[in-house]
């Protein structure tokens, strides 16, 4: 029984997709209670799972698809990490894209897909080996386009072809390079150490360009640059899919991938060995950079949020290219802490957009005394993703910073402290004007928002506050990554 | 020796000439024609090679290949003219 | 073996019934094609249980008699076509589904006469055997692409059929020379052929024939035509079965040693990737869907064709097994994207891909179908295009055969590009659709369609039963 737990896990969502799609329009509340409870049951589901791995168990059930050539679902503590993550977001953007659609047309469509979206990155999260995680990796693509164009504007047309051709070209470069790996190695599972480490001398050159490849197939995902050019310009999407997108699904996805990817398919050592762990740092802290300059200059508010991620995110990707174990739990601990602050912003974001009409920064006067609750929640996540202590954004920080100290690389710390002044430089304005300035005479009347827009952002604020207060709890993001790192490492 | 060689050089020239009037002619009729003639210029190519010149003996199966063709080439021949009639037919629609 | 005999004696019977009487065609057409489902199960249960098998009809041995040879290849062959064939009836039988101008009953004994020939065709152990299913199944499917009676049409089927016969010519020729160098037209007389330059001529001849009727590059220039002007049950037929057993025919061939010969072989490969190419431009530049669809044909076939070119024979199977995964692919995704045109276009009342955007019309079950269909044809994963081409590409990287590798990473993105102009116009909605925007009925073709589309995509993760099945292949 135990040994279907991921098949369940999986389910939840895979099962409940083509049903929500053949549901008529007008079905609201059978849709609504078949994907709420869908996601409360997965969540349950996960709890169950974490336990189970914490404690020891394996999971593993698979099929074989061709010769040599197997689909395989697992769960280890990485994969909890990123399920935790997942579920438990998904849970709570989906209360809030009901609330939000409410009385929107193609709304069958747009859960179907949000399903089969969750159940990609459950899929993603649960591989057991890269032919399993390419398999779900490029389902994803496919889940998230109709999203993307869900508004069916010739904007939202093209932003979805902008988002297809860096997706399936990062898909191919993925493909190829998986192709090529299974060719020189066979069955390439995920193994804790990496399975690579004793590939005959004479493969140094293919695995090297192997690396690029997956590397540049997941990247895309992850917004390296100078592979992120979708992820702005998929804003156009309704406020659910960008707090979907950004901060779960399609952008830790590709985070997630180059985990996978460094830790157990290479391992530490041999990417160390191949001289592969400073490129990618170096990448990684260019896109940190980068994304932050860019962020400065967006008047857009959601415009401003996408090149933060596209910044916060190789955050993740720095720890792992470190090759420090302090730095690992950083990067790790990321995955989930900005998971939670940027989904906090997207949600506070849609909301200002919803009552008030709100979609610009220099829109933002007086918010904080109009919509207090949503400003604060606002507040919270952005000064997470600052690092203010005791939020969130600080432990990883903190982290990163240690590792870097520890592999003798201190510009790691002036590349944090560069990043956090550039944080502050594009969150407090907003703050500033939202909570210091008068609200305009003009100002839009209020449009009602229910409490399934109101809750879900506030949920997410407080667990940016208990993931920095409680970080050494046992169960807390960062005791989770320990154990994980423990496992990488030791 | 000499007479196999002229039916194998006869059939391969009819068999290139029609290929040729087939790829350049658009004309309904004409095509058919050029189907006929390749049909002929293969079937001598068959009955040739199944002739033995040393023994003086024939082959019954390239015979039965020939045949065969010429059996299909009809039925093929009417349908096509059936359809170019009808195509005719339907150009004054 | 009696499931060989009955799967190839049943259709032609019913063929028969069925054009005897309007009256009983839909009933008889569609039990019949239920039954050769169920027969064609039973077989690929056989060969799985007890391996290849060879009957002898009605008891006669050779030279005289006929003999069927089912092996793994056969099975998934005729499973194949009986899957298509099931959902193509079902679309077939609505009442409502315009088929044919003159006579609505023609469909089900040329269908018929089809699925008899195809089943023979896929048993046949010998040249010649192949050579005369080959006729009957050209006729019933130039018979299905004038269905219509359009002059289009009319047109479409009259360079269909002188195209199929100068092909069906050029094969007698082949085969006949064959017989000359090797003495018999046993399929297991091919290798020695590859020996002397008659019997190398004869292969030549043979796979040129082939290559007319499975329209691959450049002889292809009659098919688009026919396959987008036919009826759209006549075109899921042609396109997704009939072009199938050309390239069956050249895989049995190529098995047993026919295309060591490597001139031959770079040949196939070389035109494979020129269909790619020019099929995929053609499908970028398509104003009809129906069009875009043929021409996606083209380049599908040309992919297929690669594989088995760059296949080295029977002694290393990856890449012959590749090939086959891309056709059953290809079958049912081709299969469903023509079932699902028809609705469409049978909504819309027109085919023009400009004019998809239709505001008081939303996207119905039909083009969900095309889009999942879509997915297969690319062969993005999990569908059975994306494990066709996996081992394809990864067979490929083993030979350090890294130009074959860019071309069919070139087709892919080619295909991505061409599918993705339908596509998003299937995921038009909100604002831009009128509010009292009607959505279309569900019809029985809509069923076939998905169907099909769905058993595409879940035959990915299903591959290992062909697999199974292929690895019982005689060769």
């Amino acid at each position: 029984m135990s040994d279907l737990l991921p098949l369940a896990i999986l389910l939840t969502s895979l099962g409940v997709a083509p049903v929500i799609l053949a549901l008529p329009d007008h079905w609201s509340r059978l849709r609504t209670a078949l994907n709420l409870g869908a996601a409360t049951i997965k969540v349950a589901l996960v709890a169950w799972l974490s336990m189970a791995v914490a404690s020891g168990a394996d999971f593993g059930v698979g099929i074989a698809i061709a010769p040599g050539l197997s689909l395989e679902l697992q769960a280890d503590a990485l994969s909890v990490l990123f399920l935790a993550l997942s579920s438990v977001l998904w849970l709570l953007t989906t209360i809030y894209a009901v609330g939000y659609l409410e009385g929107g047309t193609d709304r069958s469509r747009f859960f179907g897909f949000f399903s089969l979206c969750v159940a990609s990155t459950v899929g993603i999260a649960m591989a057991g080996n890269l032919f399993t995680f390419l398999v779900f990796f490029e389902l994803l693509t496919l889940a998230t386009w109709p999203l993307v164009v869900h508004r069916g504007s010739a904007e939202a047309h093209r932003a979805g072809r902008i988002y297809l051709i860096y997706t399936l070209g990062g898909g191919l470069a993925l493909t190829l390079g998986t192709i090529w790996l299974y060719a020189l190695a066979g069955d390439v599972p995920f193994t804790p150490r990496g399975v690579l480490g004793d590939l005959p001398e004479t493969h140094r050159a293919s695995v090297t360009a192997i690396f690029v490849l997956l590397i540049a197939g997941v990247g895309v995902k992850a917004a390296l640059v100078p592979l992120h050019g979708w992820l702005p310009v998929s804003m156009v999407a309704p406020a659910p899919v960008s707090a979907l997108l950004h901060a779960v699904a399609v952008v830790k996805s590709g985070a997630y991938g180059i985990m996978r990817i460094v830790y157990d398919v290479y391992g530490v050592d041999t990417v160390q060995a191949l001289g592969l762990a400073l490129p990618l740092a170096a990448l990684a802290a260019l896109t940190i950079l980068w994304g932050s300059i860019r962020a400065l200059r967006q008047d857009d508010l959601k415009k401003r949020l996408a090149y933060s991620t596209v910044s916060q995110v190789s955050y993740i990707t720095l720890g792992v290219a470190l090759i420090s174990p302090l730095a690992a739990i950083g990067g790790l601990a990321h995955l989930i802490h900005q998971g939670i602050m940027k989904i906090t912003l997207f949600l506070a974001a849609g909301n200002f957009a919803e009552a008030r009409g709100v979609k610009t920064v220099s829109a933002m006067d007086g918010m904080g005394r109009l919509m207090p609750g949503t400003t604060l929640a606002f507040t919270i996540g952005a000064l997470g993703m600052i690092g203010i202590p005791p939020l969130a954004g600080f432990v990883s920080k903190w982290y990163l910073g240690a590792g870097g100290l520890d592999v003798g690389q201190p510009a790691v710390i002036a590349l944090l402290a560069g990043s956090s002044l550039l944080n502050a430089a594009y969150f407090l304005p907003i703050l500033q004007r939202a909570w210091f300035r008068p609200p305009p005479e003009d100002v839009v009347p209020k449009r009602g928002i229910g409490w399934m827009l109101v809750a879900p952002p506030a949920v997410t604020a407080a667990l940016v506050v208990a993931a920095g207060l409680l970080a050494n709890a046992p169960f807390s993001p960062l005791g989770w990554t320990r154990f994980i790192v423990s496992l990488e490492y030791l | 020796m000499t007479t196999d060689l002229v039916y194998h050089v006869a059939g391969a020239g009819l068999t290139g000439l029609a290929l040729w009037r087939l790829a350049t002619c658009r004309d309904a009729l004409r095509r058919i024609m050029a189907l006929n003639v390749l049909a002929i210029g293969i079937a001598m190519v068959l009955l040739a090679s199944g002739f033995d010149a040393a023994t003086g003996r024939t082959d019954p199966v390239p015979q039965a290949f020939a045949l065969t063709g010429i059996v299909v080439l009809v039925s093929v021949t009417a349908a096509l003219l059936a359809l170019a009639e009808r195509i005719g037919g339907r150009s004054n629609d | 073996m009696t499931e060989a005999s009955l799967i190839v004696s049943l259709p032609l019977l019913a063929a028969v019934v069925t054009a005897a009487s309007a009256r009983v065609a839909r009933p008889v057409g569609l039990i019949a094609t239920a039954a050769n489902a169920a027969l064609a199960i039973l077989l690929a249960r056989r060969v799985l249980a007890e391996g290849a098998q060879v009957t002898h009809l009605g008891g006669w041995e050779a030279p005289l008699g006929i003999a069927f040879e089912t092996d793994g290849l056969a099975a998934v062959m005729i499973l194949m076509a009986a899957i298509v064939g099931v959902a193509v009836a079902v679309q077939a039988s609505d009442d409502r589904t315009p088929r044919s101008a003159t006579d609505p009953g023609a469909f089900w004994p040329l269908w018929l006469a089809t699925l008899g020939a195809m089943n023979a065709l896929f048993l046949s152990a010998d040249l010649f055997n192949l050579y005369v299913t080959f006729e009957i199944l050209g006729l019933a499917a130039v018979g299905l692409t004038a269905l219509t009676g359009t002059r289009r049409a009319l047109r479409a089927a009259f360079d269909y059929l002188s195209a199929g016969l100068a092909g069906s010519l050029l094969l007698l020729l082949g085969v006949a020379l064959a017989y000359a160098a090797a003495g018999q037209v046993d399929l297991s007389v091919v290798p020695a052929l590859t020996e002397s330059a008659q019997g190398r001529i004869s292969l030549a001849l043979i796979f040129a024939g082939l290559a007319v009727k499975a329209a691959l590059f450049p002889l292809h220039f009659w098919m688009p035509a026919a396959h987008s002007s036919a009826a759209p049950v006549a075109s899921a037929l042609l396109s997704a079965l009939v072009v199938k057993a050309a390239i069956y025919v050249a895989l049995r061939l190529s098995l047993d040693g026919g295309i060591g010969a490597e001139p031959l072989r770079v040949a196939m490969a070389a035109a494979g990737a020129g269909a790619m190419l020019w099929g995929s431009w053609h499908a970028l530049r398509a104003d009809r869907l129906k069009l875009l669809v043929a021409h996606s044909t083209v380049a599908q076939v040309g992919l297929i064709s690669l594989a088995l070119g760059v296949a080295p024979g029977a002694a290393d199977s990856t890449l012959w097994h590749a090939a086959v995964l891309l056709m059953l692919s290809h079958a049912f995704a081709k299969a469903a994207m023509f079932l699902a045109v028809g609705r469409i276009a049978e909504e819309l009342g027109h085919d023009r891909i400009s004019g998809l955007n239709r505001e008081e019309l939303r996207p119905g079950a039909a083009e969900f179908a095309f889009a999942v269909a879509a997915v297969s044809l690319i062969g993005l994963p999990p569908t059975a295009g994306f494990v066709g081409k996996w081992v394809l590409i990864e067979g490929l990287i083993d030979r350090d055969a890294w130009i074959w590798v860019a071309l069919v990473f070139a087709g892919t993105v080619l295909s991505a590009a061409y599918l993705s102009r339908v596509v998003s116009r299937c995921l038009r909605g909100g604002p831009h659709v009128a509010p009292g925007a009607r959505r279309p009925q569900w019809r029985a073709g809509d069923v076939a369609a998905l169907g099909l589309a769905v058993s595409a995509l879940l035959l990915g993760l299903g591959s290992a039963l062909p697999f199974a099945l292929l690895e019982i292949t005689v060769t």
